[in-house]
């Protein structure tokens, strides 16, 4: 750029039509947010959810592979499940814990992605709208199920 | 099938669509396993009950199918993690997903044991 700016063009470009008393008209950028943006486009959520799946999936690589190994591999594999087994894993806070984070993280990473689907595929908005709203109840019930039976769990129940 | 969804195939789509459907499956069998789990506040009994098909033959080859689906899943999606956060992901992606197949046969024929062993047991005796 020249020090000269009195022509926003250089030279070899041509002569330009404006200049500081002439000003050329400002075009809005395509993508800005603007009153008419539809609701769903004006905040970042679809980028939250983005990194979301990457964060909570390497937890979860983590969580759940532990408990298939716990569940299936050690100590005599799914043989050895049953109620008994579970009174013994809950009674520690840890592993409470663990189970509580896996329920929330694996619900929401799937509810996510199932998400992603539907929008996908179900393309008439009848159906895309229905398929979510059993998606989000579904989803619901389950975490609150689940968080209740971790929270409540008696293991003198009889 | 809806219009614009044709991709190029190969490594890269097939690894997606296969991410796909086992995250689908895997989010099914996680709605059930919160169900049967929750059992555990209405009965020891009722519990027991619903873990016993849990170790019958045809659900414990059943479960090796789960075992393979989240295999697949985890070791894909830490690959599209990489792809995605990694400066050379991209032009490693193939690569990448040949590390993923292998170290998932491995990891699979570790499982034959532990996750079939005892619905052989039952079904040819020990």
């Amino acid at each position: 750029m020249s020090a000269d700016t009195s022509s926003a063009v250089d030279p070899v470009e041509g002569v330009s039509l404006y200049d500081v008393d002439n000003p050329a008209p400002v075009i809005e950028p395509p993508r800005k947010r603007t009153k008419k943006t539809p609701k769903s486009t004006r905040t970042n959520f679809e980028l939250y959810g983005w990194l979301f799946m990457r964060l909570s999936g390497v937890v979860l690589v983590v969580l759940v592979l532990g408990h298939l190994l716990i569940q299936l591999v050690l100590d005599g594999g799914v043989s050895k499940v049953g109620f008994a087994f579970v009174a013994g894993r809950w009674a520690s806070p840890f592993w409470q814990g663990w189970d509580l984070l896996m329920l929330w993280l694996a619900m929401l990473h799937g509810a996510n992605g199932l998400r992603t689907v539907i929008n996908d595929y179900a393309e008439r908005p009848k159906t895309r709208f229905w398929l979510k709203n059993l998606l989000y109840a579904a989803t619901v019930f389950t975490v609150l199920l689940g968080t209740l039976v971790i929270f409540t769990f008696d293991p003198n129940i009889r | 099938m809806p219009a614009g969804t044709l991709y190029r195939g190969r490594e890269g789509m097939w690894s997606w669509v296969a991410h796909r459907v086992t995250g689908v499956l895997i989010f099914f069998f996680l709605f059930v396993h919160v169900l049967d789990t929750a059992l555990v506040r209405v009965s020891p009994e009722a519990y027991d009950d619903v873990v016993a098909t849990y170790k019958t033959p045809i659900v414990a080859v059943m479960e090796y199918g789960l075992v393979a689906a989240i295999l697949f899943h985890a070791l894909n999606g830490l690959r599209v993690v990489a792809v995605d956060f990694w400066s050379k992901g991209p032009k490693y992606q193939k690569q990448m997903l040949w590390t993923v197949m292998s170290i998932w046969i491995v990891l699979m024929a570790g499982a034959i044991y532990p996750v079939l062993g005892h619905a052989a047991r039952e079904l040819f005796g020990s």
